[in-house]
This record gives C-alpha cells, structure tokens and sequence, in this order.
C-alpha cells in the first residue's frame, strides 16, 4: 500500500540515499536503522510528505501522496509537539482534532491511561519531564487505531522500559489489526509483527 | 473547515491569554514609541495634529514587526507545525486562523488604542474616527502579508531583522493610504476614497500572503 | 523544440552556452553605451528649459527603466524555478538580483544629482524617486533572503516566493506613491517628463536603453556561471573541466 520507486534525498547538497525502493503491506512493519546523520529521519519526513525527494516518489494506495494520503497517516517526529503553557490533555486533545481524531474525553484519559500518565492530565505541560513528554505526545498512538499508516521517529527515545512496553504493545495491536508502522529506532525493541522488515541506512 | 479554523483560533488565544506578556508588551512598544516623537520634534500642536497620523502608523507598523516573529517560531521550535503540516486540515486554513488570531491579539488592541494616541495629538474627533477605521481595514494587512515574511524568515539566523526588510516596504501602501486617510480628513478632503483603497490592498493582501506564507512553510519544513 | 530548450536548462549545458554569449553581450553594451554617449553629450541640443543638466536622463532614465524591468525578469525566473522545479531558474534570479539592485541605486544616484540643480535639494521625496527607492528595498530584501539561507534550494524557493510576492506589490506601490505625492503636493517638474524631445534625445536615450539592456545580459550570464560553479563544484563535470584546466 506504501511504496517509494527510485526514491533519493538530499540534505544541504549532499545525496543521503538513492535508489531506494521499499513496499509495505496492510499488517507490515519497517524498521529504518542507520548511525547518527545516516538519513532515517530524512526518509521518513519524506514518506510523510514534508520532505520533497531529489528524485523518485512515494505512493499511498498507487497514487501520489496528496491531501488524501494525510488522512490515513500518522506522523511523530523528534519534537513532541508539546505545549508547555497548556495541560497534558489540552495537547493531547489539540493534536487529536487536527488530526480528525475522535476527542470525547472519555476517550482523551483513556489513551493517557495506555501510556500510564492519566495522573498528569491537568498538570501544565511544562512540568514533564523528558520522558513524560515523550509519553505526552505518544498518547496519541492509543487514538489512532483507525489510521492505517503509522510514521514514528524515535519513539523509543528517553523512554523508560515500561513505556517502552506500552508503545511497543500499541504497535504489535496496530499491526494484528492490519496496521502498518514504520519507525526508526537505534535499539532493537521486539515488536510481534507477522511481517516485519528491516532496511539499514548507509550514510 | 470552519471548524478546523475556529479551534485553531481558539487555541491561539487559549494560549496567549496564558503568556499575556506578549501581547501586553507588543501594545506598550507601540504607545511608546508613539509617545517619544513629541519629545523628539516639539510639542508644537499644529505640526503634531499634521503629522499625528502618521506617527500612529509608524509606530503600528513597527509594533507589527516586532510581532510577528512569533507567529510560528513556537509552533516550529516545539514541533506543532509540522504535526500542523502533516494534518489532514488544508495548509490554507491553518495559515488564516494563525493570521487571523495574530490580528485578534495585536491588530486589534493596537486599533483600539490608536485614539488614545490621536488625542496626545490634539487630534480633533471626525479625524480620531477615521484613524481607528484606517487602522481596523489596515492592521489586518500587516497579519496577512506579516505571516508570509514570518514564513519565510523562519529558522532563519537573525531573522528578525530580516522580517522588517523584507515586509516593511511591502506595507508602503498600507502607510500611505492609511495615514492618507486621516490627513485627508485635517484638510477637509472625504478620506472615502483613501479608505477604500486600503480595503482593495487587503482584498489583495488576503490572497498572497497566505499563498506565499502557505508556500513559505512547506520551505521552512522541508 | 520544447525538450531541446529544456536541455538547455540543465546548469551543465547551459555554462558553457552563457560562457560563449558573454563576450557578445560584453562588446554590444559597450559599442551602444559609446554611440549613446556620443549622441547625449555631443549631438542632442542643450534643452532650453533645464540647460545642460538635463543630460542626465540619458544614464537615470535607462537605468530606471531596467531596474523595473530586471525585477520582473528576475521573479520571472523565480516563478518558473518554482512551478517547474529546474535548477537553473533560481540560479538565474540570483544572478539578476545585484545588476538590478545597482541600476536601481545608479537611477537614485542620478536623479539626486539632476535634483540639485533643479530643485536646489538631493531629495525632495519626488514620486518616483520614492518608488526607486521602495524597489532597493525589495532588491536589497530578496538579496538577504536569499543570503541568509544556507542552503541553496531551500534559498532558491524561499527567494521566489518573496519576489513573486514583490512583483505583485511593485505596482500598487507605485500607485500609493503617486497618490501619496499628488495628496502633499510634490514636485512639480519631474526628471522624466523632459520637455518637448527632440529626435536626436529620443535616439540617445534608446541607444542607452539597449546598452544598459545588454550590459544586464552579460553581467547576468557571467554571474550565473559563477554561481553554477559553486553550487555544481562536487558535479562530475566541474571536476572534469578543473582538471582540465
């Protein structure tokens, strides 16, 4: 359903990768692995669309991604996305209406209770620690199960093991259901995945 | 879309009630540097009523400036714009409801003052009237082509300063028809004509800047 | 045809083409800038009105006209690098920009020393003059955008948008500033409107306007040789050519 033909990028006039082709199916995970500077966060920027490639395209569905393509896409990057001035679930639910996500609150403590941080929901956001944060902003994985395509950037990161667990139980849930992920990780976190592949990043 | 864009709106001023500073100070600067021409040219009434409009302005256009940098570096340096970018919700409407909440939080207040100001001046009433309508179809102006020089400035080093080259002379006819206004006024001129000129260039300013501000993030991000 | 301009495009082909162009474009300017002259200082009569200061406008009205000119050129190519993605596009607005930014300073120039005798003042915020210098500041403005952007497509794009911005606003600027100037009362002879002009003026001034014309296309294209050397210096064909060299 994802796939890139030929796809190359380029960061400050240097080539970052080439040539690259990869296809993901409904059900399918893809790890991007790489040293530091390798181009994984590069490429993932591009299969969501804010990074154009030098050369090559992405597909969604067999055609170029577009307006459509953003609705089935969810995309987490470095930054949390995190407000400081608001609460734990100000941001949560902010994030989750632009994204066309369901934000009954109900459903908002639900998800911050599947990261294990429904006891911060009405603290400023700029009392989290790091790990909070990233939890903060990971939260959103529990409301996107109807969204086919997952894009994280280090979700691992600054995460303790029993976040890590979390996260990692949301993604194998999203997969069984059909779902497709794509991350990028430096650790090699278990995910049960009936279809899980791995490309290595050469920068 | 309308929904998208009021709860866009929401948020900004959700967000700027809780960091009032900003705003408050945006608004000071301006009664301040409005406040210092006098002591820099005399207080002589007649040449302070002739050149009270456009002091107000100046000192608008320079308050929108000091702005207008914080249009979206929060959102770039804390991520929200790209989850912003990569949303369903067109790119247009997040652009208009983040020009549109900057108007709400500093066009506006800087409209709503600029009588007060008119009166330091010994403005007479007919003159305060059309200087607070100038400034109400102008200062949108500055939020909708601010927004594509804060796009395009974005992550830029030193970028504020480069914000006000690159959107000040773009404002030229903002100031003139907009200051035009009010002296047309003092020489028993109707300032229709200049008012309605300045509703044109925001009808104009409505469709490039966010065009380019739009076109501008998709650079920055990229 | 389409596809062999389109080969052209590409800033390997196109560098050694600019490269055979300049010396052409070089001896033009110079062989019309020198008719030009002639014509202006030793055959057009001395105006009866404004004496012999008027001979300015033989340098300030040329170079006032390709100020304006090149900044359409200029987000001309800055348009076309954005909706076609070439390379060569951004390139070429980078290298327009500065011929452009100095004619418009070369127009402030001369009209500010035509204005001393004429007006008894350098400046006296005459309409057009006051264009002129809004149009520095669009130039000097895409210039240090351009500049403070490191990176040199991202440049390219943020640039073009700035100037199609800019060129959609250059007229209604103007327009402001005429209706500003005729709302305080201006000047009121202006350095353009020279009084009844005589063949041989009218023939100076175009053979200057053809001058200023192709000095802007040869500065123009030995500039954005420069420019492709920089950007293409790890190319395989740049390397080739140094080491040839």
């Amino acid at each position: 359903m994802l796939e890139t033909t030929a796809l190359a990028c380029e960061r400050g006039g240097m080539r970052l990768f080439s040539d690259l082709g990869v296809a993901l199916q409904a059900g399918g995970l893809l790890r991007v692995r790489g040293n530091n500077g390798s181009g994984k966060t590069t490429l993932l920027r591009t299969l969501a669309g804010l990074t154009r490639p030098a050369a090559g395209s992405v597909r969604w569905r067999g055609e170029p991604i577009g307006d459509d393509f953003r609705r089935e896409m969810l995309f987490l990057g470095h930054a949390a996305a995190v407000k400081d001035e608001m609460t734990v679930s100000e941001n949560l639910e902010f994030s989750s209406r632009i994204s066309c996500l369901d934000v009954a609150e109900s459903k908002i403590r639900d998800a911050l209770e599947c990261l294990g941080i429904v006891r911060l929901a009405d603290l400023p956001a700029r009392y989290l620690s790091q790990g909070q944060r990233k939890r903060a902003a990971l939260a959103r994985l529990a409301l996107s199960a109807s969204v086919p395509l997952w894009l994280l950037d280090e979700p691992f990161s600054a995460l303790d093991d029993e976040a890590i667990a979390r996260v990692s139980a949301l993604c194998a849930a999203h997969l069984a259901a059909g779902g497709m992920v794509v991350l990028t990780s430096h650790q090699d976190i278990p995910i049960a995945a009936a279809d899980a592949r791995a490309i290595e990043m050469r920068g | 879309m309308l929904q998208a864009y009021a709860f866009i709106v929401r948020r900004e001023l959700r967000l700027a009630l809780r960091r009032k500073g900003d705003v408050l100070n945006v608004l000071v600067f301006f009664i301040v540097v409005a406040s210092l021409f006098p002591l820099g040219v005399g207080p002589e009434p007649g040449q302070l009523r002739a050149m009270a409009a456009g002091v107000v302005w100046i000192a608008a256009l320079l308050a929108a400036v000091l702005s207008l940098p914080r249009l979206f570096a929060a959102d770039h340096a804390d991520g929200t714009l790209e989850q912003m970018l990569v949303s369903p919700q067109p790119l247009l409407v997040i652009v208009l409801s983040k020009a549109s909440a900057h108007w709400l939080l500093t066009g506006l207040p800087l409209a709503l003052t600029a009588p007060l100001i008119g009166l330091q001046y010994d403005l007479p009433t007919d003159a305060l009237g059309v200087l607070l309508a100038s400034l109400l179809i102008g200062t949108p102006v500055l939020s909708l082509l601010g927004s594509a020089g804060a796009a395009l400035t974005l992550g830029v080093h030193g970028g504020g300063a480069l914000l006000g080259l690159l959107v000040l002379p773009l404002f030229v006819p903002v100031l003139v028809f907009g200051a035009g206004a009010v002296t047309s006024t003092l020489i028993g001129i109707n300032p229709s004509a200049h008012l309605s000129l300045l509703g044109a260039f925001l009808a104009v300013s409505s469709l490039i800047g966010p065009w380019a501000a739009c076109a501008a993030l998709r650079v920055a991000l990229d | 045809m389409a596809s062999r301009l389109l080969q052209f495009a590409t800033p390997q082909a196109f560098f050694p083409l600019a490269g055979k162009l300049v010396p052409w474009f070089s001896v033009l300017a110079g062989a019309l800038a020198l008719a030009g002259l002639y014509v202006a200082f030793l055959v057009a009569p001395t105006d009866h009105q404004q004496g012999e200061s008027y001979r300015i406008i033989f340098i300030h009205v040329p170079a006032a006209w390709m100020s304006m000119f090149l900044y359409v050129v200029m987000a001309g190519w800055a348009g076309l690098g954005l909706a076609l993605n070439t390379r060569l596009s951004g390139m070429m607005s980078s290298a327009i920009a500065p011929t452009g930014a100095m004619f418009t300073f070369v127009a402030l120039w001369s009209g500010a020393l035509w204005g001393r005798p004429t007006w008894g003042a350098y400046w006296v915020w005459d309409a057009r003059l006051t264009s002129e210098l809004v149009l520095l500041f669009l130039y000097l403005g895409f210039i240090a955008l351009k500049s403070a952007i490191p990176d040199p497509v991202r440049a390219d794009r943020a640039g073009a948008i700035l100037a199609l911005v800019g060129v959609v606003n250059v007229p209604i600027i103007y327009f402001s500033v005429q209706w500003w100037n005729t709302l305080h009362q201006g000047a009121s002879v202006s350095l353009t409107r020279a009084p009844s002009m005589a063949a041989a003026m009218l023939l100076g001034m175009l053979l200057m306007a053809l001058a200023a014309w192709m000095y802007s296309i040869a500065t123009a294209l030995s500039r954005v040789r420069s420019i492709i050397l920089e950007r293409e210096r790890d190319a395989e064909w740049v390397r080739m050519q140094r080491s040839a060299a």
